[in-house]
């Protein structure tokens, strides 16, 4: 899932200091599960920023709503009448949500109340980790099903580097470090002799550096 | 004048190395450098010069090299991947060979956070295995990571780094084989502190057989007090410092703690040196270069031996 984490609440007020009367728009998928930008969560920040703009003697309407998802038309299309109530909208989608419902009602400002942080699991409740960096060509499949890419705070493909400790990583003790992980699963599988192939360089192309990426698959476009 | 490969040739020569660290200003003043240069001059076979260690944003390495290689020593420039892409550093390499930099030594590099701007983007494009790899290449196959033929090939002497006292340590004379493999012809290790360890690294280097690949000199750092020691110990990446000698140097007086560090510098030194496959020493004496040739004297190891 993606990963975000509430904006402190005073940038989120001075974001919505413009408006009077502001949609909370909530989003049902990853948001929801990392408890950031659900129904629950879009009620709580609506009673908060109501009760501060009471207390500054301003009046504010706020609106809740949640759709199922904010990255896809279907359900951004819903939106179209009950915008025209608000002179904004702030999101509690992650960034790729903020902007499409932005891009679809371009006459609309619409806010992120949240910062997006990245592709992981819930390791356990209340805490996410990073997983995945969407590089766009998977080697899990040669490394022990860790990624060294998302994982290794240099992303080294022949680690681990000299600042591995204790099975931590250097920036962080509670980081653990991904190449250690990978040499004890190799141990486990008894696989540690594969170690000393020399992993070439990678192609960055298909991630990020590439550019924007984009997907199509002509057998489902209109 | 010291030859420009003079590295390569005392190592191949069969004579015990001796090379020191001499880190670049945090500033534009070259004279830096040609203190630090006029110090070394003399007591060793070539000179690293540091690429913004521990992230914290200094004068150029290659910059540096230059400025050495112009007071006749041998500089060996130190590259990390942290800052730039196999663009920049294949045209680095490029660069630093057409100025007559015969020596580089290719590391990861210390992450961004511990730095002077830990809010700096990382680059991390190949890794430090990848870029020995990529630097025999493009001097031995005379070719670019994209395969692409070069007009001029590149000639350098090729280094890597190796930390015995990182985890995993069963992997860590595997890593340094791997590196070797990919084409690096020495190896400087981290600072060794703890002989103990450092000896059984060894001993799993030896089974592999690098020191017979490749040169290896063990790293040594002259401690200058106690409180440095635990700084190491506790707050630089990859560092084993242990407890017996930090209470070592707290055990003598304020005023003898640097004679106390030059001692144990000098029984490590005489503790690498009988072990089988250590080719010389790597003099890391952090901000305190000026301790080098008396290190290097009171160790025996002058004069340094002119390469035919």
């Amino acid at each position: 899932m993606i990963v975000a984490d509430r904006k402190p609440f005073d940038e989120i007020m001075d974001m919505i200091a413009p408006y009077d009367r502001v949609l909370l728009l909530g989003c049902n998928e990853c948001v929801t599960v990392c408890a950031v930008g659900g129904t629950k969560e879009t009620a709580l920040l609506a009673a908060q920023i109501r009760i501060k703009r009471q207390a500054e003697g301003r009046t504010v309407d706020v609106g809740e709503r949640t759709l199922e998802r904010q990255c896809d038309p279907e359900y951004v299309n819903t939106l179209a009448e009950s915008l025209d109530d608000y002179d904004a909208v702030l999101s509690l989608a992650c960034g790729c949500g903020v902007q499409f419902v932005a891009e679809n009602y371009p006459g609309k400002p619409v806010l992120p109340a949240v910062n997006t942080r990245f592709m992981g699991v819930t390791e356990q409740p209340g805490m996410w980790a990073e997983r995945c960096q969407g590089c766009g060509n998977c080697v899990l499949d040669r490394t022990q099903g860790i990624c060294p890419v998302a994982r290794c705070a240099k992303s080294i493909m022949n680690g681990p580097c000299g600042g591995s400790h204790g099975g931590a990583c250097e920036v962080n003790d509670q980081l653990p470090c991904a190449w250690q992980l990978i040499i004890d699963r190799l141990k486990a599988r008894g696989k540690l002799d594969t170690y000393s192939e020399v992993e070439k360089p990678r192609d960055w192309s298909t991630s990020r550096d590439g550019g924007p990426r984009r997907r199509v698959r002509e057998d489902m476009t209109l | 004048m010291t030859p420009a490969n003079n590295l390569e040739r005392v190592l191949t020569q069969g004579n015990f190395a001796v090379t020191a660290e001499c880190g670049p200003p945090r500033g534009a003043d070259p004279d830096v450098i040609r203190k630090k240069g006029g110090l070394l001059k003399g007591h060793v076979d070539a000179v690293n010069v540091t690429d913004n260690q521990t992230a914290v944003v200094r004068m150029s390495s290659m910059a540096s090299c230059i400025i050495l290689k112009d007071m006749g020593l041998d500089p060996v420039l130190q590259m990390t991947v942290r800052d730039r892409n196999r663009i920049a550093l294949q045209s680095d390499v490029l660069g630093a060979s057409a100025l007559g930099i015969r020596n580089i030594l290719c590391l990861s590099g210390d992450h961004q956070s511990f730095g002077d701007h830990p809010g700096a983007k990382n680059v991390h494009d190949i890794d430090s295995v990848q870029f020995v790899d990529t630097v025999r290449m493009m001097r031995d196959e005379g070719k670019f990571l994209s395969g692409q033929e070069i007009k001029g090939r590149p000639d350098l002497f090729i280094g890597c780094v190796e930390n015995p006292f990182a985890d995993p340590f069963e992997i860590r004379a595997l890593r340094a084989a791997k590196k070797v493999k990919a084409g690096a012809q020495f190896v400087q290790t981290q600072c060794v502190f703890n002989v103990e360890k450092f000896a059984r690294w060894m001993e799993m280097v030896r089974a592999l057989g690098i020191h017979k690949k490749a040169h290896i000199l063990a790293g040594i750092t002259p401690l200058k007090s106690p409180g440095m020691a635990r700084y190491m110990k506790n707050s630089v990446p990859g560092m084993d410092v242990p407890d017996g000698l930090i209470e070592r140097m707290g055990s003598v007086p304020k005023e003898k703690h640097r004679d106390e560090g030059v001692t144990i510098c000098l029984e490590t030194i005489d503790a690498v040196r009988n072990i089988e496959g250590i080719a010389g020493i790597h003099i890391m004496a952090i901000e305190w270069e000026d301790i080098v040739p008396e290190i290097v004297k009171q160790a025996g190891l002058l004069p340094r031996p002119i390469p035919a």
